[in-house]
Formats: C-alpha cells, sequence, structure tokens
C-alpha cells in the first residue's frame, strides 16, 4: 500500500483544471487530407458507373440510327414506306389486299402483321403453359414443401435457367417436335405450339424466382391470423396468401412476358419461321427476333432490308423496355408493401 | 426472405372438404413442381444418354473433318474460351465499379443513382438479339469503321465482325449480372468494419479497396462465373458480331473471327445437310455446352452459399 501522502493532496484540494496540452501532440492529431490520386480513383469509379446508362442509351441510339432511313430515304422508299409495313396491300399477281412478309422477292414485301401475330402466337402459348407451372411450384416450394425438399428443389428449378436458350431450341426441334407431332397429328412439325412450350421452360426460371420470394414475403402474421380464423390451409393460400403476394406475381408474369417476346433462338430453332398470318396454333410462324437472327446476315448494308430490320429491332427494344419497367415497378412497390428495402 | 415457415399444422379438427381442399392443393401445386423437374431431368437425361457415345478427350482436342459429320470441337471450344475471357476481362472491372459507386458512395435517393439503377434493370431486359444489332451498328460499323479510317487508311480489320466485337457486346449483355452480385456481397459487409477502418484513420477510399472490396471478392466471383456461364451460352448477340460457322484456322488476333459452342449446335442442328450423321456429334456438342453452363452454375451457388454461411 502507497501512503495517501506520498500520491499527493486530495483531490478535492485541487482546482479541476486540465492540464495544457503538449503542442506537439496536436500537431499530430490533424488528419491529413487524402492524396490527389485517391479523388482521381474515386471519380473514375464514378464515371465507369455510368456505363450501364451510356449502354441503354447508345443501344437505342445506334438500333435506331440504322432504321431511321426508313422515315425520309428515298432510296428505301422506292421499296418500302412506314405506312405500307401496316396496312395491307395488293402486291402484283394477288387479287385482294393482303399483309405479306417476303422481304426477298422480286417485290419485296414488308408487311409486319405477320411477324407480330406471330410473336403474340408463341408468347401466348408460352405463359399459358409456363406462368401456372411457376407459380404452382412456387406455391409449393413456399408453402407446402419442407425445409430440406425447398433446398433441394429450389436450385434445380433454378438450374433450368442455366439451359442455354440454343439448348431449349435443340431440344424442341429434336424431342419435343417429333412427340407433339405423334401425339397430335400436326401437319407441320415445327409449330407455334412446340415453340412455345419450348419458350415457356425459358419463361418458367423468371416467373418461379419472382413469385417464390414474393410468397416468402408475405408476413407469417397473414397466415397465423387467417388460421386462427378456423381457415384450412388451401383457403389460407388461396384467400390470404396469393392475394397478398399478387403484386409479386404480376412482376413476375411481366418479367416472363418481356423474356418470350424478345427470346431469340428458341423459336427460331423450333417455331419453323414461315411467316404465315393465322389464328392457328399449330400453323409455322415467324416471331420478329428469329426474323431479325435470320435475315439480317444475308442483306445489304444500308438497303431497305437492313433498315426494317433495325426497326423491328427497336420496336423489340421499346415494347419488351415498357414491360419490363412495369415489372419492375411492379416489384419495387412489392418490396415497399412488404417493408423491405431494397 | 424465404424464410418464412410452413403453414402451421391446425389442430383443431377439420371438415371434410376442407380436408379434401388441402390435399387438392397440396396435389396441383407438387404436380407442377414434379413436371418442371421431370423436364429438366428429360432434357439432362436425353443429352446425356446419346451425347456421351461421342464425348471422348480426342472429341475436344480434334477438328471438325469431312463437312462436320466427324472430328471433334475444338476450334469451337478455343472461340467460346477466347471469347468469354475477352468479355470478362472487359465487364468485371466496370460492373464491380459500379457496383463499388452505387453501394458505397452514391447517395440513395440521388437522381443519379436511381437513373443508374433503372438502366441496369433495362439493360438484363433487353432481348440477346437487339444486343447483337447494338454490336453491329455500334462497335462494328461506328468504332471499329472508325479504327480502320483512323489507323488502316480504311482498309476492313475492324470494320467487320470479329472476336473482339463479339466480345464487348457480351460484356453490356452480362454487366447486370456482376453489378448485381457484386453490390449483394456489398450489402452483407457489416457497417462496423467500414467504420472501424475510417476510425484508424484510412480514407474513405482506402476503406473501400482495402476493407471492402477484399470482403465482396465471394460475390464478384459469383457474378462472374455467372457472366461467364451467361456469355458461353448466348447466340444471339454474336450472330453478327464475329461468330462463324467454320474456320481453317484458331483465332490469334482480336480482329479474327472465331467459332462457338453455341452457334456449333445451332448450324448442326438447322443447317446440317444429313441429320442422321451429324446427330451424334451433335448431342456431344450440346453435352460439352450443358456441362460447361451447369458446372459454372452449381460453382456460383457454392461460392454464394459459403458467402451467406460465413457471415
Amino acid at each position: 500500500m502507497v501512503p495517501a501522502s506520498e500520491i499527493g493532496p486530495a483531490a478535492t484540494d485541487v482546482p479541476l483544471k486540465p492540464a495544457p496540452f503538449p503542442a506537439t501532440l496536436q500537431a499530430k492529431l490533424v488528419l491529413r487530407s487524402p492524396p490527389r490520386w485517391h479523388h482521381v480513383a474515386e471519380l473514375s469509379l464514378k464515371v465507369m458507373a455510368f456505363t450501364a446508362i451510356a449502354a441503354v442509351t447508345l443501344i437505342f441510339v445506334f438500333v435506331a440510327k440504322e432504321a431511321l432511313p426508313l422515315f425520309w430515304s428515298d432510296e428505301v422508299h422506292e421499296e418500302v414506306t412506314p405506312g405500307q409495313m401496316w396496312t395491307s396491300q395488293t402486291w402484283p399477281g394477288y387479287d385482294r389486299p393482303e399483309h405479306i412478309w417476303q422481304p426477298v422477292s422480286n417485290h419485296p414485301k414488308f408487311g409486319v402483321w405477320p411477324l407480330i401475330v406471330g410473336t403474340l402466337k408463341i408468347t401466348l402459348v408460352a405463359m399459358l403453359f409456363g406462368v401456372p407451372l411457376a407459380v404452382g411450384a412456387a406455391l409449393y416450394v413456399s408453402q407446402f414443401a419442407g425445409r430440406r425438399t425447398r433446398e433441394i428443389i429450389k436450385p434445380t428449378i433454378e438450374m433450368l435457367a442455366a439451359v442455354p436458350s440454343v439448348v431449349l431450341g435443340f431440344f424442341a426441334l429434336m424431342v419435343m417436335a417429333t412427340l407433339f407431332q405423334d401425339w397430335l397429328g400436326l401437319s407441320s412439325r415445327l409449330n407455334a405450339l412446340v415453340a412455345g412450350v419450348a419458350l415457356a421452360f425459358a419463361v418458367i426460371p423468371v416467373v418461379f424466382t419472382i413469385s417464390e420470394e414474393a410468397f416468402g414475403a408475405v408476413p407469417k402474421s397473414y397466415i397465423e391470423a387467417s388460421t386462427a380464423l378456423g381457415a384450412a390451409r388451401w383457403q389460407t393460400v388461396l384467400f390470404a396468401v396469393l392475394p397478398a403476394a399478387a403484386p409479386g406475381i404480376a412482376a413476375g408474369v411481366a418479367l416472363g412476358l418481356g423474356r418470350a417476346v424478345g427470346e431469340t433462338m428458341v423459336v427460331l430453332m423450333a417455331s419453323g419461321n414461315a411467316s404465315i398470318l393465322s389464328g392457328s396454333l399449330v400453323d409455322s410462324v415467324r416471331t420478329l427476333s428469329a426474323t431479325i437472327a435470320a435475315e439480317l446476315a444475308e442483306v445489304v448494308f444500308g438497303g431497305a432490308h437492313y433498315t426494317v430490320l433495325f426497326f423491328l429491332g427497336a420496336f423489340l427494344f421499346v415494347v419488351t423496355g415498357v414491360i419490363n419497367f412495369a415489372g419492375d415497378m411492379a416489384i419495387s412497390r412489392m418490396k415497399r408493401r412488404m417493408g423491405v428495402s431494397s | 426472405m424465404n424464410s418464412s415457415a410452413t403453414l402451421p399444422h391446425p389442430t383443431f379438427a377439420r371438415s371434410r372438404e376442407q380436408k379434401f381442399g388441402d390435399r387438392l392443393m397440396w396435389a396441383t401445386t407438387a404436380l407442377a413442381t414434379l413436371l418442371v423437374l421431370f423436364v429438366l431431368l428429360i432434357i439432362v437425361a436425353d443429352v446425356a444418354i446419346h451425347g456421351s457415345t461421342k464425348l471422348t478427350i480426342g472429341f475436344l482436342t480434334e477438328r471438325p473433318s469431312q463437312g462436320m459429320t466427324a472430328g471433334g470441337i475444338f476450334p469451337a471450344l478455343i472461340g467460346t474460351v477466347s471469347l468469354v475471357i475477352l468479355m470478362t476481362v472487359a465487364v468485371v472491372p466496370v460492373g464491380v465499379a459500379t457496383a463499388l459507386y452505387l453501394h458505397e458512395y452514391a447517395p440513395p435517393r440521388h437522381f443519379t443513382t436511381r437513373t443508374i439503377r433503372i438502366a441496369i434493370n433495362n439493360l438484363a431486359g433487353v432481348p440477346s438479339i437487339v444486343f447483337g444489332l447494338f454490336g453491329l451498328g455500334f462497335f462494328i460499323q461506328f468504332v471499329g469503321t472508325g479504327i480502320d479510317k483512323v489507323l488502316y487508311d480504311g482498309e476492313k480489320v475492324y470494320g467487320q465482325p470479329a472476336l473482339v466485337w463479339a466480345a464487348l457486346t457480351m460484356a453490356v449483355l452480362t454487366l447486370p449480372v456482376v453489378i448485381v452480385a457484386t453490390e449483394e456481397a456489398l450489402r452483407s459487409i457489416p457497417r462496423e468494419l467500414r467504420e472501424g477502418s475510417l476510425a484508424l484513420g484510412a480514407t474513405k477510399f482506402q476503406t473501400v479497396l482495402l476493407v471492402v472490396l477484399p470482403q465482396a471478392m465471394p460475390g464478384v466471383l459469383t457474378g462472374t462465373i455467372l457472366a461467364v456461364g451467361r456469355g458461353a451460352g448466348e447466340v444471339a448477340p454474336i450472330l453478327f458480331t464475329g461468330v462463324a460457322y467454320f474456320l481453317p484456322r484458331l483465332p490469334d488476333e482480336l480482329s479474327d473471327q472465331f467459332m462457338h459452342l453455341g452457334y456449333h449446335v445451332y448450324v448442326l442442328s438447322t443447317q446440317s445437310p444429313d441429320v442422321d450423321k451429324t446427330k451424334p456429334i451433335l448431342y456431344a456438342t450440346v453435352a460439352v455446352l450443358l456441362l460447361l453452363t451447369f458446372t459454372l452454375n452449381i460453382a456460383a451457388i457454392l461460392v454464394r452459399s459459403r458467402m451467406r454461411r460465413k457471415l
């Protein structure tokens, strides 16, 4: 023990005054500003972050740029005008006005309706087939499957997204087309039905992932409240979980739709690529995307056909852009509603 | 987010209709799940069975011969690998920089930040064929022709389909993949780590570069692997930007054209004069492509789940 006298006078005897701070220490505590190259590096991060904006802008500008001559070039107008693409024309050798897409012939015909109807038919089949399967699977995984089962099934279904679309197209062409023809006795082996069903498997992982997330984000209290009111499981799922997750499902369907409309390789390989304007689902069809893919390699640069194909590309860009934007809006609404910050 | 428990088992008595309804709903949704899994299984099984007979080391290291009815896929394999390497070199720095800026620097509610996010979402939804048109219109017609005018006196070197243009087009397509995966990793890094670094006197940039980025590496890796998987499988964007059906030699310049596994599958299955003769080769090529993309995606899943467990 040290006697109190040796420590010094009691604390109360000393006026409470802080000791003067040594000047040398003070100088060391001043923070140096970061070196100049840090600012340069941070600025270059920011510049690179603008690549995404630049990319979207450049995509639109450069696709539209090649399509613009369609509206004012006299050279292009000798073969086609924007009006002729959307209205039926009485072509030489035909006795009544028709919508025909036949760009390589003595009288190039650029009627786009067969392509748009073809795209719609395939998309319709893909959505009708894919959405119920995807939402059903998402319901099963999120509401009925046990934890173990879920951890196996979910990544497996998501592996479907890893299958390249060219492989889906190949499978449709080699296996599904023959099966469908045998089962249904179809006249054309490759048609809207085969391509649509194959396309559904490109849409399913998109819709599944987002729907599953939406079901998972439904507050547990909804389920508990519904169960407490005496609802059976199916009633809870149908009347509490499903409505609560509806915006999320809508978002998934919208993004799936965007994928279906723009998907190229599956339809290029499995649709038969005949530009027939009909309401039948078992006719051969040609879509907008497949038309660009199949024809652009063989056209004259800057010619009418080239210009029209770029116009179709710009059209696809705008249509899918609007669909995807709606889907993204629905997702952020869902996240806000569920109290999840994005 | 997906941790919501399964529905609690009601312990009270249920009516017959309720029991029936429960079973019906269980059965319908289980059936949907099974159907999806079944088709995936059929695709994999079909490709595995028909493709395995031809799939040997020789198939991977030989060139195609006798008008694509014999030989291997060596040039297509090399072309695909060259494409994804170039693509990775282009996309990873930009993608990681974007994610770092968005998560570490950008004011979250600011107009610019929101515009960048909308652009990324938009980019992810652009149809792959439109990327092909963009590659042709921008990289080849604008940039490539520009380079030729300045450096090569207008001689066509870069103003035509080339490996470098296909790789850059693919890099733009995979940019959102890298950004999203990196940002997910950044989001999971605890704030204390950044604050600790700043409190020790590190500058903001030192913190981002030496503390935050190393922690986010699994996310960067996941994004890169997913991007590579995507780049190896997509065909539409390279149709007009550099892929060739058959080339006598391997690409050794950036301005060369190249062969590609996915395009090889497309051409063999739609434009082959003798389908029965090419079928074994076709199936084996699909098997290689599927094996490649599946391996990459499983690797990405494993890296991601390890990252999640660590945190």
